[in-house]
């Protein structure tokens, strides 16, 4: 199967301005989850309000939040697609000006020395692309993230010792939630990422930030830490919009990789609960939108 | 706990009344600011032709659309979407605001810290939360952008909405040194140690 790049320019316009108005289904399971759970009065009527939100933006086809955020395209390349890189990436930049300008949605990305903003949404090095490849023959997938800066500006990350041993990410990640406080517009799903290089550890708290809820970690280690701190999180107290109550987190996400003998390095990077995800899967008759 | 239904601009008394856990819903005039606006406003000495004294702000930047001047768009944009950001960025900027153009209310989330505090005990101002990221819902609390002034920054411009029934929103820091997220995050401190027991770290 060969790319077929306009397909994929409008997929990449498409994908930006979905993630932004349809929050994904288990994003509203988590929500449900987290009410039918809520004991503090305020934190009630903040989540409460969010759910409404996630209503009217559906009833009035309007963005969840006027943060259009970072864009961010995963792309996932199977064993049988023909494809030419190059083209690839100049669609989906081309695709994401195109949603910025048509739409028309807030430009939230500026020059980081000039601040100068192009209203493209685009800039050097943005939107961030990562390539990674699948076994399935046939397979070819572009998701979006709209990744929005009240969670972004707070990320972490701590060279820590190999003496250290797990006990330093278990208080890192707890402290990290407390310095955050409502910053992140919590409930949050609190991403983790474990071991590799400085660079590779925040990348996958990223990942971690910004996968389903219900996802599990794929190594059982990491499966075994995010369950024990998400069972934890929300005995903190810092609720809804950081003003008290059960709902801190929805989730604690952790993602790893191995790591040197010297190191032992721990990454938090948190998802707002406007959690905007959304996915275009390659099929014969074109591009099928999901999440 | 009481509500109040603002007609801006408000009174210093007006301001001074309000106590953490009072909701608030805000008629008439409202401004949007963030990071770029006050920026400008305070360290590149810009002025605004707006007038500011007793009004509130909010920090935000839009997404809006360009269209035709009209009765209906006196500033030539239309609102899209209109949403809070994250305050805390903006925290040096509370007290230039209040001492300089008068300004007593201060909306948006995640809070301010203790400069901010002292400017709206000593001042008069208080700040209201929003619900961040509920943006599609506040947009529909706002009627109009009636005017807009260093429109250079766009979208970080300095916006002027005329707003219905915006709210409830809740005081988190008022004039008499309330302040409900020092509260929270105190109280989210002292379980921090029985969290880590809970995780078995030594």
């Amino acid at each position: 199967m060969e790319l077929d790049y306009l397909q994929v320019e409008e997929a990449a316009k498409t994908l930006y301005i979905r993630a932004l108005k349809l929050l994904p289904p288990d994003i509203k399971e988590g929500f449900k989850r987290l009410n039918a759970l809520e004991s503090h009065p305020t934190g009630k009527t903040i989540l409460g309000t969010m759910i409404r939100n996630i209503q009217v933006a559906e009833d009035n086809t309007n963005l969840l939040c006027q943060d259009t955020g970072i864009p961010i395209y995963n792309v996932v390349v199977g064993q049988g697609i023909q494809w030419d890189g190059f083209a690839l990436k100049a669609a989906i930049v081309k695709g994401c000006e195109r949603a910025t300008r048509e739409h028309p949605l807030r430009s939230s990305v500026v020059h980081p020395i000039t601040r100068k903003n192009e209203h493209t949404s685009c800039g050097p090095g943005i939107p961030v692309i990562h390539v990674d490849f699948s076994d399935a023959v046939h397979h070819f997938s572009i998701e979006m993230i709209p990744k929005g800066s009240g969670s972004e500006s707070n990320s972490w990350l701590k060279m820590a010792l190999p003496a250290e041993g797990v006990d330093v990410i278990k208080t890192f990640v707890i402290d990290c939630v407390l310095e955050a406080g409502g910053k992140t517009c919590p409930p949050t799903i609190v991403g983790v990422g474990v071991g590799g290089t400085a660079d590779l550890c925040m990348h996958l708290s990223k990942v971690a930030a910004t996968r389903a809820l219900g996802t599990k970690c794929r190594d059982s280690e990491g499966a075994r830490l995010e369950q024990e701190l998400s069972a934890v999180v929300n005995q903190l107290g810092v609720g809804p919009q950081g003003l008290g109550g059960d709902s801190t987190a929805f989730a604690v996400h952790v993602e790893l990789a191995a790591t040197h003998i010297t190191l032992n390095p721990v990454a938090v990077n948190m998802q707002c609960h406007s959690a905007r995800r959304a996915r275009a899967t390659l099929s014969p008759d074109g591009f099928v939108y999901g999440y | 706990m009481a509500h109040y239904d603002f007609q801006m601009p408000i009174s210093e008394a007006q301001a001074r009344q309000l106590c953490v856990n009072d909701t608030v819903s805000l008629n008439g005039t409202l401004f949007g600011i963030r990071d770029a606006t006050y920026i400008h406003l305070f360290d590149r000495g810009r002025k605004t032709h707006f007038d500011l004294q007793g009004a509130a702000v909010i920090h935000t930047a839009p997404n809006v659309r360009k269209v035709a001047v009209s009765v209906e768009h006196p500033s030539g944009y239309e609102p899209i979407c209109i949403g809070t950001t994250t305050s805390a960025r903006m925290e040096r900027f509370t007290r230039p605001l209040m001492e300089q153009y008068g300004v007593r209310i201060t909306i948006g989330k995640g809070g301010l810290f203790a400069a901010s505090q002292e400017a709206f005990k000593v001042l008069g101002g208080v700040y209201l939360a929003v619900v961040g990221g509920a943006a599609a819902l506040e947009t529909t609390w706002i009627e109009q952008i009636e005017a807009v002034d260093l429109d250079d920054l766009n979208p970080e411009s300095l916006w002027k909405f005329r707003v219905r029934s915006f709210g409830p929103l809740l005081v988190t820091m008022d004039s008499h040194g309330g302040n409900l997220y020092t509260e929270v995050n105190e109280a989210a401190q002292e379980k921090r140690a029985s969290v880590l027991r809970a995780l078995g770290v030594k």
